[in-house]
């Protein structure tokens, strides 16, 4: 699948930067506002998918490899799983806490101060615990995959015979 | 008739037992179970009169995906996970 016409590109061009922040606007609220890092991954990786159709898979290709993809998806997940072990770990630093798997470590204390407020109202965005770590981590996840799944399909579905523009 | 046929039909036969006995089981549309009448409101209604002073978050779905039930979302990221990996493994082959 080689490159649209200029209006196509040009449109996207326009249309992305506003997908890409209102992505990355729903996965930093998750814990406040809609939303969370399945659904603002989703909205990142369909914009990226439209930056593909519009220029082209042979482009995007160049731009970047499936494996750097792979990679960042590997990441998430690291991630998110150490952040629900870290919930059993976190026993050793305060007494009082009971460790569990999945523990919102950062909530309720007073050893560490970062995201350690409650939210309430119309909250500020350094609240509730881990709960935005592991958004970040699954929506780096999200984008990740979901854009390595759609660049590998297109690229493998290409025409051989057309030259590319 | 075949000996795969009749395992077929053995099989189908035990599926459709299942179903229908599953089937007369299922509660009234809307309500809860007989013996399930105390438990299940006492726990949605913990769930939100608790969220914001145990998790700290605002938006009570997100503290359920991501505290309460943290597990279950570690099994769709593990799905998702999956089915990158088949794909770019389904694709290598064509890739070239």
């Amino acid at each position: 699948m080689s490159g649209m016409s200029r209006i196509v590109k040009t449109v996207t061009n326009v249309a992305f930067p506003i997908v890409m922040i209102y992505g990355l606007y729903v996965i930093a609220h998750g814990h406040l506002t809609p939303g969370g890092g399945f659904q603002g991954g989703a909205v990142v990786a369909s914009g990226l998918a439209m930056l593909l159709v519009a220029y082209g898979s042979v482009w995007t290709m160049g731009k970047v490899k499936e494996k750097q993809l792979s990679v960042l998806e590997s990441l998430g997940a690291i991630g998110f799983i150490g952040l629900a072990f870290l919930g059993i770990l976190m026993v050793f630093v305060y007494t009082s806490f009971q460790g569990n798997f999945f523990n919102n470590f950062l909530i309720n204390q007073d050893k560490i101060p970062i995201f350690n407020e409650i939210g309430e109202g119309f909250a500020n965005i350094n609240t509730a615990g881990v709960i935005p770590l592991m958004n970040f981590a699954v929506g780096l996840k999200v984008i990740a995959g979901l854009f390595a799944i759609v660049l590998v399909m297109a690229y493998a579905t290409r025409l051989k015979g057309v030259k590319q523009k | 008739m075949s000996k795969r046929n009749f395992a077929a039909v053995i099989f189908f036969a035990i599926v459709a037992i299942f179903l229908v006995f599953g089937a007369l089981l299922m509660h009234p549309f809307g309500e809860f179970g007989e013996a399930d009448q105390e438990h299940y409101p006492e726990m949605d209604q913990y769930i939100i009169d608790n969220t914001q002073e145990e998790t700290g978050a605002d938006n009570g779905v997100t503290a359920v995906v991501f505290d309460y039930r943290g597990f279950d979302t570690l099994g769709e990221a593990t799905v998702l996970f999956t089915a990158v990996a088949g794909v770019i493994i389904l694709f290598r082959r064509l890739k070239k």
